[in-house]
């Protein structure tokens, strides 16, 4: 059987007394594009600061391409939620994405042409090029997102994990981020923390619910209608958004 | 009168001594600016105020009694802060009075007058002798090294910590070394302002900068262009008026931080943001 790409066993994370995390055992193979959904507070954000070994686990192992987590810094990216940043900081889109090379860069070794050309292609796939040069405090929130993706995509990740990437965008802008996604797959293993439950069950092969603990979902790459709202054990449209969840279309 | 001013030697002194401490100033005020970090260098800089009097009570050059003290001011507060649960500031506040209150048992234990103890305190550029030139010169050589060779690691932590140690950054190593820079800064810069000031030509300079900045080497460019003009535009009004140097400097930071500022407001709501 194929390594898989993060292992977790189970796993249990107490954070202020409180298990946020408990009895979670998940296997990603390469290829994998996981949807992870669940409520606010139910361990998505914890789970992915697990994998990046930013947060210890109370209990359970985790196993990031067979090496404990953080260790291999250089085969992962990171979309996070929100860039909590000065909005005054001097530095350009090009810049922030050129930071998305330091995962492969070592000690006293500066950026170089190799990294430049890096940075043109991931601005080419995000569609950032024609604002490379304009101010990140100066971005909406949807452009914002697309360089953080940038920057995460400029290190040659072979793991990408985002948090609810198209939390702070508004509804066209979040279509173009699951399309530019949907292009990502295949490529890189991803998985990806969202509340868009229905855009994410037409796109992800695998649908992870986390609610402390997980259900994973598997059987191939739609989810039969209803599906979501079961898991939930109540209605998915209360969660977040005031609209029904939108028929998980079968067969594409 | 420029010929009459350079003929002298404590002017020809104060004029270096300001170029070196504008240097250091420039690049490690910006990381002080974009990291706000601003009340931590204040509480080293305050807290080094024991190393002045360790100094004095040791008869050796007060500036290299700051030396130690003030890095231990910046490993001290960045470790209370990052790894005790301490907030910040409550470290801060500590480092800073207990570093005063040692300056001030170790200056009353020391036997007779302490000479120059103003000058440590509220700065003299105009009596910075020959030794400490070279020490200021020495230390500027390793501030600017440090960030330059580090440069991308420093960035990254400014920025964005998290992603910083998501990349394998040693996160918590950079930003100890980060306030380490500014422990050093300090003492470059007591000569200039004293200790008490420091903290406002630390930040002054590279927050007008920021304003005309696209990013952060052209702002440590400006803002060393800028702590250099007010050091030395302080320095002639000084001169002129026969005033304290250190206190000058600052009124002219401060005066221009405000025009600066008023002219930001005025435009700004000009064009109704």
């Amino acid at each position: 059987m194929k390594e898989p790409v993060v292992a977790c066993e189970g796993l249990r994370v107490r954070l202020g007394g409180v298990d946020v995390l408990r009895g979670l055992t998940l296997s990603v193979f390469e290829g994998d594009f996981i949807g992870i959904v669940g409520p606010n507070g139910g361990g998505k954000t914890t789970l992915l600061r697990c994998i990046l070994g930013l947060l210890r686990p109370t209990e359970g192992t985790i196993r990031v391409f067979g090496d404990p987590p953080g260790a291999s810094f250089g085969r992962v990216g990171y979309v996070p939620q929100r860039l909590f940043f000065d909005r005054d900081f001097p530095i350009d889109v090009e810049g922030l994405v050129l930071m998305g090379r330091l995962s492969r860069k070592r000690l006293l070794q500066r950026y170089g042409r190799d990294d430049r050309r890096k940075v043109d292609m991931a601005l080419e796939t995000t569609g950032l090029g024609p604002i490379r040069r304009r101010q990140v405090g100066a971005l909406s929130g949807g452009e914002l997102q697309r360089a953080l993706i940038a920057r995460a995509l400029v290190g040659d990740p072979e793991l990408l994990l985002l948090d609810e990437p198209t939390a702070s965008v508004d509804p066209d802008m979040k279509t173009s981020i699951y399309d530019l996604l949907e292009g990502l797959r295949g490529r890189m293993t991803i998985m990806l923390v969202s509340h868009d439950t229905g855009a994410i069950s037409r796109r992800v092969t695998r649908v992870a619910c986390l609610n402390c603990t997980l259900d994973m979902h598997e059987e191939g790459s739609s989810l039969p209608h209803g599906t979501l709202d079961d898991l939930y054990r109540y209605p998915v449209d209360a969660i977040r958004h005031n609209q029904p969840v939108p028929p998980a279309r079968t067969g594409d | 009168m420029v010929h009459e001013i350079l003929s002298y030697e404590f002017m020809r002194n104060a004029l270096l001594a300001a170029l070196l401490s504008s240097v250091a100033c420039g690049i490690i005020g910006s990381y002080v600016v974009v990291r706000r970090i601003g009340f931590i260098s204040g509480g080293i800089a305050h807290t080094a105020f024991g190393g002045i009097g360790l100094g004095y009570w040791l008869g050796v050059n007060p500036l290299l009694g700051v030396i130690p003290v003030s890095l231990l001011a910046a490993l001290g507060i960045g470790l209370l802060g990052k790894k005790a649960k301490v907030s910040e500031d409550t470290a801060i506040g500590t480092f800073w009075a207990a570093g005063m209150a040692v300056g001030v048992i170790f200056i009353g234990l020391t036997p007779g007058y302490a000479p120059n103890l103003f000058s440590y305190l509220f700065g003299n550029i105009l009596t910075v002798p020959s030794f400490d030139l070279w020490m200021i010169f020495l230390l500027d050589a390793v501030i600017v090294a440090t960030a330059f060779l580090f440069q991308k690691e420093l960035l990254a932590i400014s920025f964005d910590e998290e992603y910083a140690s998501v990349s394998g950054v040693p996160s918590t190593a950079f930003y100890l070394l980060l306030l380490s820079l500014i422990a050093l800064t300090v003492v470059v810069m007591v000569r200039v302002v004293g200790i008490v000031m420091v903290i406002a030509l630390l930040t002054v300079p590279a927050a007008i900068a920021r304003r005309f900045s696209r990013s952060l080497p052209a702002m440590m460019a400006l803002a060393t262009v800028l702590s250099l003009l007010f050091s030395v535009i302080g320095l002639w009004l000084s001169y002129l008026f026969n005033l304290a140097s250190g206190a000058t400097i600052i009124l002219v930071a401060a005066a221009a931080f405000l025009l600066v500022q008023l002219a930001g407001f005025t435009r700004g709501s000009a064009a109704e943001r």
